[in-house]
C-alpha cells in the first residue's frame, strides 16, 4: 500500500529538475558591465556603435569579457562586460569620453551596471536569477500621482475652442459657450439654430453627448464628453505619461527602470541603482515642448547653415539628429498643446508614415501656412530645459488643415519613433511626487546578508531538531524542506517575481510553517505505532489522517496571503506573494514529495518491523521503534 | 527521543475559567492602550519622511536633535536604529517642501561640522554637498551632481552617510492605513466563513474570537512598548493570524474525531482529550515556526526586527490561545455531539436488476 505508481515518482523528477534548473542562474552571480544607450531620440544604438565600442576599447588594451546588443524597454542598448570592477570604470570613463565628444551635450549614456553570468543555454529557457526589489539592491521608488482630472479639462477647452470654430464655420449663431464644472454650456436665442448646432456637433464630434435644455428662456445645449471619450481621455493622458517618463529616464541611463500604472491614476517608478534623488526627480518632473516651424529657406539662412554668414534676424539654428545644423523661423506654425493625437501609420504608397491631428484652430492656421508655402521643409523641434533638438525635417506636399502625414521617414522604427515623441513631447496631465524611497546600496547588500544569514539559520536549527527528534523520519522531512526552498526560489525566478526584504522574511516564515506539516504527519505515524499498528500501516495512516489538517491549516493561511496580496503594497505586495507561492509548493513537497521518498524507502519492504522515527513512548511503559 | 509522555488526559478546561478570565483582562488592557494611547505608526500610515544616516562612530543623538530643532520643524523624532552609529529620523510633512528636500536640508545641517570618526576629507565633500543642494533643482548640471557622486563613492565608507530616506505624502498614509484594517477585516470575515463551512459556527466563532483575541494582544503590545507598527509588521500580523488559526482547526478536527469514537464522554471530556491528543505536536511544529523567527529576530537586523517581533509574539499568543480560549469558547457556546456528528442515514436496501 506504500507504493508510488510511475507517474507519481515522475512528476516529482520532473519538479525536481525544475527546481535545479531554475534555481542555479541565482549561483552565477553577475559580473560588472557597461552599458550605453541613446539620449538623443534622433540616434539608436546598433550594431555599428557596438563595433565602434567594441574597436574603442581593443585599442586602448581594455580587455572586455563579451558585448551584446539588446533591447531594454524600448530602447536598444550596447551591453559590454568586464571582468573586474576595475577595468569596468576604466572602460567606463574612456567609452563616455570618445562617445561624447561634446560633454555638454551628450549624445550616448554610458551607465555602469550589473549584469548576471548566467549561461547562454540558461537563458534560452529563461531562467533568470531572482528579480531583487529595491531595498535589497539599492536605488529611488516615486509613485505619482497623475491629476486626471486635468486631462479632462485640458481636452474639454480644446472642444470649447473647436466647437466655437464649427458653430461659426457652419454659421451657427449662438449666444456664448461656457465651461460649466466638466460640460459646455452653449446658448442660443434661437430655439431652431439650437437644434441646428445640435446636429452640426453631433456630426463632428463623437465624443460629445448632447442635451437640450432652457435657461430663462433661451435654449441651452448642454455638451459633456461620453463616459467613453472621458475615459478614453484619462487613460491616453495617463499613457502618455508613462511615455513621457520612459522617455525622460532612458536619458538617466539607469540599467533596468520600471515605470508601471497604478491603480487607475498612479505611476510607479523604480530606477534601481540610481542614487541622486534630486537629479532624478529634476528629470521627471521637467516640462518639455514640441513645436513647428518653418525651414529658412532665405539665401541668408541657407549661407548661415554653410557657416558663411550669421544666422538672419528672426531666425535660430539647431541641429538634426548627429550634429547637421538647420536654420528654423521663429514663428510657430503650432505647438505640443494643440497636437491632438499622432500615429504611426502607412501612406498611399505603403511606406511608413506619421498621422497627425491638430486641434480646429491650429488646424486653420496650418492651412494658411501650407497654402502660401508649398514645397518648402517645416520642422518639428523639441525643447528639452531650454535646448531644441529637431526631430524631422519634411516638405510641405499640399494644403491641408488638422489632418495630415508626415512621410518618407524610412522605416517603421523611425515612424514609430517620431509618433512617439509627438505624443510624449508633454506630459498629458500635471503629476505629483506622493511617495518616495532612497535605499543605499550598502543598506541593499546588508539587508540581502542579514535575510540570507536569518534563513540559513533557521534552516539549520530545524534541521537538527528534526533529525534528531523524528530519526530518518526527520531527514526525510528536511529533505523535503530542501526541496521546498528549491522550488520556491525556482518559481520566484521563473516568475520574475520582486524579491524584497519581507520577501526573504516569508521565504523562512514559509520554511517554518512547512516543517508544520512534517510534523503533523511524523507526530500521526507515531500515534498510530502508539496504537499498535504495523509500521507500513502506519505509514499509511500517517500520512493519509494527517492530510485533510494539513489542508486546512494551509487554506486559512492562504486566505491571509491573498488578501495581504491584494490590499498590500511595494514590499509587503513582495512578503505576499511569497507566502502564498511558499504554501503551494510546501503542500507539494511536504506531502507529495516525502511520502514517495519515504515509500521508495519503506515500501517494498514486506517484514518491517519498526520505524525509525525516534523512540515511540507508550504510557504503559513499552518501547517501540527500535531505533529510538 | 520523546519529549512529551502524557500518561493521562490533562484537564485543560478545569482551569478555563482562570484562563477566560486572565484573557479577557489582558484583552481589555490592551484595547484599553490602543485607544487612549494609539500605536506608534511608521510614516508609511501617518505621511511624512523617515531618513536613516549612518555614522562611523556612535552618534551624538542630542546634538544631532538640538541641531535639527534649529530648523524649527516641530515634532521631529531621533533615535538610534540597530547600532548607536546609525541613527533614525523622522520628519512630520510639512507644507511648501516637495518630498525628499527635507531630507536635504536635514543632511545639509547634518554634516555643516565633522562628526566623530570621519575622515578628514569628509569636510571638503561636506562642503561640496551644502553647496550642490543651495541650487534649485533645475539648474543642478550633470556634471556637477556626477562629480559629486563620484566623490561621495570615493570616501564611502569615511563619512557619514544618507542610507536610506523615505517619503509618504499623507494621502497615501491614510489609504495604507484604510488598506490595512480592511485586509484585517477580509481576512477575518474569510477564515471564519472557512471554519463555518468546514466544521459549524460555534467553532467558527470561538476560533475567529480567540484569533482575533491573538492580534489585539500583539497590536496592544506595540502600543504598550511604543515599538513602531510599520506595513511589514501589519502583514505580520495577518500571516500569523492565518497561520494561528490553524491550531484551533486542529484541535477542532481531534473532538470532532473524539465525539465519534467518545460516545460516552461528556463534552468537557472530549475537550480535553482532543487537546492533550494535539498538544505535543502543537508545541512541536510552533516550536519550529518559533526557531525560525527567533533567528530573523536575532539575525535579521533592525530591517527585519519588529516583522520577526510580531511573528514571535503572535505565534507564543496563538499557541495559548487555541489551547486554552477557543475550546472554552466552544464549550460556553455549548458544543454538543450533535452539533458535529451529522447522523448517518440508512442507505434503503435496493434491489438493482
Amino acid at each position: 500500500m506504500n507504493r508510488y505508481p510511475l507517474w507519481k515518482y515522475l512528476i516529482i523528477i520532473a519538479a525536481l529538475c525544475f527546481g535545479v534548473l531554475y534555481t542555479l542562474p541565482n549561483f552565477f552571480g553577475e559580473s560588472p558591465a557597461v552599458q550605453i544607450a541613446s539620449v538623443k531620440a534622433t540616434v539608436r544604438a546598433d550594431t555599428g556603435l557596438l563595433s565602434r565600442v567594441q574597436d574603442i576599447l581593443r585599442a586602448a588594451g581594455i580587455e572586455q569579457a563579451g558585448a551584446t546588443l539588446e533591447t531594454v524597454g524600448l530602447n536598444p542598448t550596447v551591453f559590454v562586460r568586464f571582468r573586474d570592477e576595475d577595468t569596468q570604470k576604466r572602460a567606463r570613463d574612456l567609452l563616455e569620453q570618445k562617445l561624447n565628444t561634446d560633454p555638454s551635450d551628450p549624445t550616448y549614456v554610458v551607465a555602469p551596471n550589473l549584469v548576471p553570468r548566467t549561461p547562454k543555454w540558461l537563458q534560452a529557457i529563461h531562467a533568470l536569477p531572482m528579480y531583487l526589489g529595491l531595498d535589497l539592491r539599492g536605488g529611488v521608488h516615486f509613485l505619482m500621482q497623475v491629476d486626471l482630472q486635468e486631462a479632462v479639462n485640458k481636452r474639454l477647452q480644446g472642444l470649447e475652442g473647436d466647437v466655437r470654430t464649427l458653430l461659426r464655420d457652419k454659421d451657427v449663431r449662438h449666444a456664448g459657450i461656457a465651461r460649466e464644472g466638466e460640460s459646455l454650456v452653449i446658448r442660443f436665442r434661437d430655439p431652431a439654430a439650437s437644434a441646428q448646432a445640435s446636429g452640426v456637433i453631433h456630426d463632428a464630434f463623437a465624443d460629445l453627448a448632447l442635451r437640450e435644455d432652457s435657461v430663462g428662456g433661451d435654449a441651452v445645449l448642454i455638451a459633456t464628453l461620453t463616459p467613453a471619450a472621458r475615459k478614453a481621455t484619462q487613460d491616453n493622458a495617463l499613457s502618455q505619461n508613462i511615455t513621457t517618463l520612459h522617455n525622460r529616464i532612458n536619458e538617466l541611463g539607469v540599467a533596468e527602470p520600471v515605470i508601471q500604472q497604478q491603480g487607475s491614476d498612479r505611476i510607479v517608478v523604480e530606477l534601481p541603482g540610481v542614487q541622486d534623488t534630486a537629479r532624478a526627480k529634476d528629470i521627471i518632473g521637467r516640462t518639455a515642448t514640441l513645436e513647428a516651424r518653418l525651414v529658412d529657406v532665405s539665401p541668408e539662412g541657407q549661407a548661415a547653415v554653410m557657416g558663411n554668414a550669421p544666422v538672419p534676424f528672426g531666425s535660430e539654428q539647431f541641429t538634426v539628429g548627429r550634429g547637421a545644423p538647420v536654420v528654423l523661423k521663429k514663428e510657430v506654425i503650432f505647438s505640443g498643446q494643440q497636437l491632438q493625437g499622432a500615429q504611426a501609420t502607412f501612406d498611399e504608397r505603403q511606406q511608413p508614415a506619421v498621422s497627425i491631428e491638430l486641434n480646429e484652430s491650429a488646424g486653420r492656421y496650418m492651412r494658411k501656412v501650407t497654402r502660401e508655402n508649398l514645397k518648402k521643409p517645416m520642422a518639428v523641434v523639441l525643447f528639452e530645459k531650454g535646448r531644441g533638438e529637431v526631430l524631422t525635417v519634411a516638405t510641405i506636399q499640399g494644403e491641408f488643415g488638422s489632418r495630415f502625414q508626415i512621410t518618407g521617414l524610412g522605416t517603421t522604427q523611425t515612424a514609430n519613433d517620431l509618433a512617439l515623441l509627438l505624443r510624449a513631447g508633454a506630459l498629458a496631465a500635471p503629476m505629483q511626487i506622493i511617495e518616495e524611497r532612497l535605499i543605499g546600496p550598502s543598506l541593499g547588500k546588508e539587508n540581502i546578508a542579514a535575510g540570507f544569514r536569518s534563513t540559513v539559520w533557521g534552516f539549520v536549527a530545524i534541521s537538527a531538531f528534526m533529525c534528531l527528534y523524528y530519526a530518518v523520519f526527520g531527514i526525510v522531512s528536511v529533505l523535503g524542506l530542501a526541496i521546498n526552498l528549491m522550488l520556491l526560489v525556482a518559481l520566484l525566478s521563473m516568475l520574475q517575481a520582486t524579491l524584497t526584504l519581507p520577501g526573504i522574511a516569508a521565504i523562512a516564515f514559509t520554511l517554518g510553517m512547512a516543517i508544520d506539516a512534517n510534523v503533523l504527519i511524523n507526530e500521526r505515524v507515531r500515534e498510530e505505532l502508539r496504537k499498535g499498528a504495523v509500521p507500513q500501516q502506519a505509514i499509511a495512516q500517517g500520512y493519509e489522517r494527517a492530510f485533510a489538517t494539513i489542508i486546512d491549516s494551509n487554506v486559512t493561511t492562504l486566505i491571509a496571503g491573498v488578501f495581504l496580496f491584494l490590499l498590500g503594497s511595494g514590499p509587503v505586495r513582495g512578503f505576499a506573494v511569497v507566502h502564498c507561492l511558499g504554501i503551494l509548493t510546501s503542500i507539494f513537497s511536504a506531502v507529495f514529495v516525502s511520502r514517495g521518498i519515504v515509500n521508495l524507502l519503506y515500501g517494498s519492504r514486506k517484514r518491517l518491523q519498526s520505524l525509525p522515527i525516534g523512540q515511540v513512548w507508550r504510557p504503559g511503559g513499552a518501547v517501540a521503534g527500535a531505533k529510538g | 527521543m520523546e519529549f512529551f509522555r502524557i500518561r493521562r488526559t490533562i484537564p485543560f478546561m478545569r482551569y478555563s475559567l482562570f484562563f477566560n478570565a486572565a484573557s479577557a483582562l489582558t484583552f481589555l488592557i490592551a484595547v484599553g492602550f490602543l485607544i487612549f494611547r494609539g500605536l506608534n505608526l511608521s510614516i508609511e500610515f501617518t505621511g511624512g519622511t523617515v531618513m536613516e544616516v549612518s555614522y562611523r562612530a556612535p552618534a551624538d543623538l542630542e546634538k544631532i536633535r538640538s541641531a535639527i530643532a534649529r530648523l524649527g520643524w516641530g515634532d521631529v523624532q531621533v533615535q538610534s536604529f540597530g547600532t548607536a552609529s546609525d541613527v533614525m529620523i523622522r520628519l512630520p510633512p510639512r507644507q511648501g517642501f516637495s518630498s525628499g528636500q527635507q531630507a536635504e536640508i536635514v543632511m545639509t545641517v547634518l554634516t555643516a561640522e565633522p562628526s566623530p570618526g570621519e575622515a578628514p576629507e569628509c569636510a571638503g565633500l561636506h562642503a561640496a554637498y551644502a553647496e550642490f543642494v543651495k541650487h534649485p533643482q533645475v539648474e543642478r548640471t550633470i556634471e556637477a551632481s556626477t562629480a559629486l557622486l563620484g566623490r561621495q563613492r570615493e570616501l564611502a565608507g569615511r563619512c557619514a552617510e544618507m542610507r536610506r530616506v523615505e517619503f509618504v505624502g499623507p494621502q497615501v498614509g491614510s489609504e495604507l492605513a484604510y488598506d490595512g484594517a480592511l485586509a484585517l477585516f477580509c481576512v477575518c470575515i474569510f477564515i471564519m466563513l472557512y471554519l463555518a463551512v468546514r466544521f459549524e459556527w460555534k467553532f467558527s466563532v470561538a476560533a475567529i474570537v480567540a484569533n482575533f483575541h491573538d492580534v489585539v494582544l500583539v497590536v496592544g503590545m506595540f502600543s504598550i512598548f511604543r515599538w513602531e507598527f510599520s506595513l511589514p509588521v501589519l502583514a505580520a500580523v495577518l500571516a500569523v493570524l492565518g497561520y494561528s488559526v490553524n491550531e484551533s482547526v486542529i484541535i477542532f478536527d481531534r473532538v470532532r474525531e473524539h465525539f465519534r469514537t467518545m460516545r460516552k464522554a461528556s463534552a468537557t471530556e472530549v475537550i480535553d482529550s482532543a487537546i492533550t491528543a494535539t498538544i505535543s505536536r502543537t508545541i512541536i511544529t510552533h516550536g519550529c515556526t518559533l526557531m525560525m523567527t527567533v533567528t530573523m529576530l536575532l539575525f535579521g537586523g533592525p530591517a527585519l526586527h519588529y516583522f520577526a517581533l510580531a511573528l514571535t509574539l503572535g505565534i507564543c499568543f496563538g499557541v495559548y490561545s487555541s489551547v486554552f480560549v477557543a475550546a472554552a469558547i466552544a464549550r460556553w457556546l455549548g458544543v454538543k455531539r450533535e452539533d458535529l456528528v451529522k447522523p448517518v442515514k440508512k442507505e434503503e436496501q435496493q434491489v438493482v436488476p
